[in-house]
């Protein structure tokens, strides 16, 4: 298993070497959408001559195909952007290379990170670095699979309502969705502006500590970034653990509900105090977020109509086609779902039955979060009900493939900080504990991962 | 569970018009079912009660970010931004006859 300690004080240019051979050697993966060696070579030379140092001094990383970077297009794994060349970079990717770090490639994700497994990439799915008969999880499902197969020792993902945590827990790594706001999401293709979130995935917990604090910071672009919070702790003191025990029951796979259990006696041994707790609205997050979410997705994918920049269809000849055609090529079927399920519950007659209501529940979600945070520091629960799941077994009705997020959409509504911590394997397949805290508690959560990984 | 949403084909027409995608055929009796399916599912709401709760349109407390009016370059230029158009004339972006 590679760290970034792996990397550090080695030549960049033999580093970017090694990362580039593995992308290549792991090409049945599909977990890359494309390498971006030219600008890589360059920042190796920058580092090697000392004109750039830091704390990732050379350190190889692969950033999710929605973030906007230099060399090569950036697709959002969609039609409709698959010859956008981004014309400036993310603000998180030019923290990452002012400190050293250097990107090597853009990974796979469902197109627009509108999915559960990266099937829904326009480009084709991304197979799981364990077991490749198994998806990758989604949507970021080619940053996990980067890191679980040692390509580089992190990656960037997004996370709307699941997309780190799930494809982190499929492949048996780190994933870790900070507190909204505390992540710029400047230059990075939008998907539901209330929800998302930019976070790493990483092979230990110290490593997605320090590019989270790397990442993390106001940004004046970005008006909805916090003002500067993360810090991390050195140690943490017995904590009040809740384990939510909504997300608990028989509808979990026994293996997961297992390693979970085996997770919380190792909380206990370690001294923290664990009981269990309930979210009332648990069994309602889902329905909130399939609501919430398509409109914010509507909203955001409006801009997509092949005037200014993007795909166009050649056929069109009226300005409606040419909006009409190019978006119906553009978009998979999952976008357009999404869009059209936005646009009807944002349409007049039904707004306040669907968006309002969805909001109103969220405020009610949000109320709950708060009051078990009251009462305890973190809680722990599963980060998927199952496993990865085995291609096209959630393909034909979308609700089954939008349940293996029941217990992670929660979390985003209520803008909170979760990370996905391995915790072993069920029948050959790893399994994530997700580790949850109060909004701006995401160094605690992180050094309770660190304490128990130097335990384990 | 009871949840009965029946989708019309009408209605998915109507709301791909609202969204500008001119679906192909193929795409309709799918589409008609799977919209069916997610409002099904999502209308459990109906069994809560959220009588006067304030809806949370955003979790961050952060309210009205201002910044100086002043002019900045930004981080692209107009000739930036005019590369990434499909077609481009005489500084313009091109698009077919409007009215």
């Amino acid at each position: 298993m590679k760290t970034i300690a792996t990397y550090l004080g080695r030549p960049a240019r033999e580093n970017v070497e090694q990362a580039i051979e593995a992308a290549r050697a792991s090409e049945s993966y599909h977990a890359l959408l494309h390498l971006t060696a030219e600008r890589a070579y360059e920042r190796a030379e920058l580092v090697d001559s000392g004109k750039v140092t830091g704390r990732l001094a050379g350190v190889p990383f692969i950033v999710k195909d929605n973030y906007l970077a230099f060399d090569g297009p950036t697709t959002a794994a969609s039609h409709i952007l698959e010859n956008f060349v981004a014309p400036l970079q993310a603000t998180v990717v030019e923290r990452l290379e002012a400190e050293g770090a250097i990107c090597i490639g853009k990974a796979n994700l469902d197109s627009f990170a509108h999915g559960s497994s990266t099937e829904n990439s326009a480009f084709g799915p991304t197979k799981n670095a364990i077991d490749p008969t198994k998806v990758a999880g989604g949507s970021s499902g080619g940053s996990a699979v980067a890191v679980a197969l040692d390509i580089v020792p992190f990656a960037l993902g997004s996370d709307t309502g699941g997309s780190i945590r799930q494809p982190a827990s499929f492949n048996g790594v780190y994933g870790f969705k900070p507190t909204y706001g505390m992540t710029s999401r400047y230059g990075v293709v939008a998907m539901a502006s209330s929800t998302d979130v930019m976070g790493c995935f990483a092979n230990t917990a110290e490593d997605a500590e320090l590019v989270t604090e790397i990442m993390a910071g106001q940004d004046t672009k970005d008006p909805t970034t916090l003002p500067d919070f993360f810090k991390p702790v050195s140690d943490v003191s017995p904590l009040k653990i809740g384990v939510i025990s909504d997300f608990m029951t028989k509808d979990t796979d026994a293996g997961v509900r297992d390693r979970v259990n085996e997770y919380v006696e190792r909380l206990k041994a370690n001294g923290h105090t664990v009981e269990n707790v309930e979210l009332p609205l648990a069994k309602y997050t889902l329905a909130m977020y399939y609501i919430i979410v398509p409109a914010e997705v509507a909203s955001n994918l409006a801009r997509y109509d092949g005037v200014r920049y993007g795909n166009r269809s050649e056929e069109a000849q009226t300005i409606e086609e040419l909006y009409g055609l190019s978006r119906d090529k553009g978009f998979v079927a999952e976008s357009k779902r999404r869009i059209m399920i936005g646009n009807y519950v944002l349409s007049s007659g039904y707004f306040d039955a669907y968006y309002l209501k969805a909001q109103q529940a969220r405020q009610k979600l949000i109320e709950q979060f708060d009051d078990l945070f009251s009462r305890y520091d973190v809680l722990v629960s599963p980060v998927t009900p199952t496993t990865a799941f085995g291609f096209g077994e959630n393909t034909d009705d979308p609700m089954k493939m939008y349940l293996s997020d029941a217990m992670t959409v929660g979390v985003s509504l209520a803008g909170i900080p979760a990370l996905s911590v391995p915790a072993g394997m069920s029948d050959g397949l790893p399994v994530g504990v997700q580790l949850i805290g109060q909004r701006k508690s995401d160094a605690t959560l992180l050094a309770l991962a660190r304490s128990m990984e130097a335990t384990s | 569970m009871g949840y009965m949403t029946q989708i019309s084909r009408d209605t998915v027409l109507r709301l791909a018009a609202l969204s500008n995608l001119q679906l192909a055929e193929d795409e309709i009796d799918g589409l008609t079912e799977d919209l069916g399916r997610i409002l099904a599912y999502v209308e459990q709401l109906d069994e809560l009660d959220t009588k006067e709760v304030e809806p949370a349109y955003q979790v961050t407390g952060l309210q009205n970010i201002y910044r100086q009016d002043v002019v900045d370059e930004g981080d692209v230029t107009r000739e930036d931004l005019l590369a990434l158009a499909p077609s481009v004339k005489d500084s313009q972006v091109k698009v077919p006859k409007v009215i």
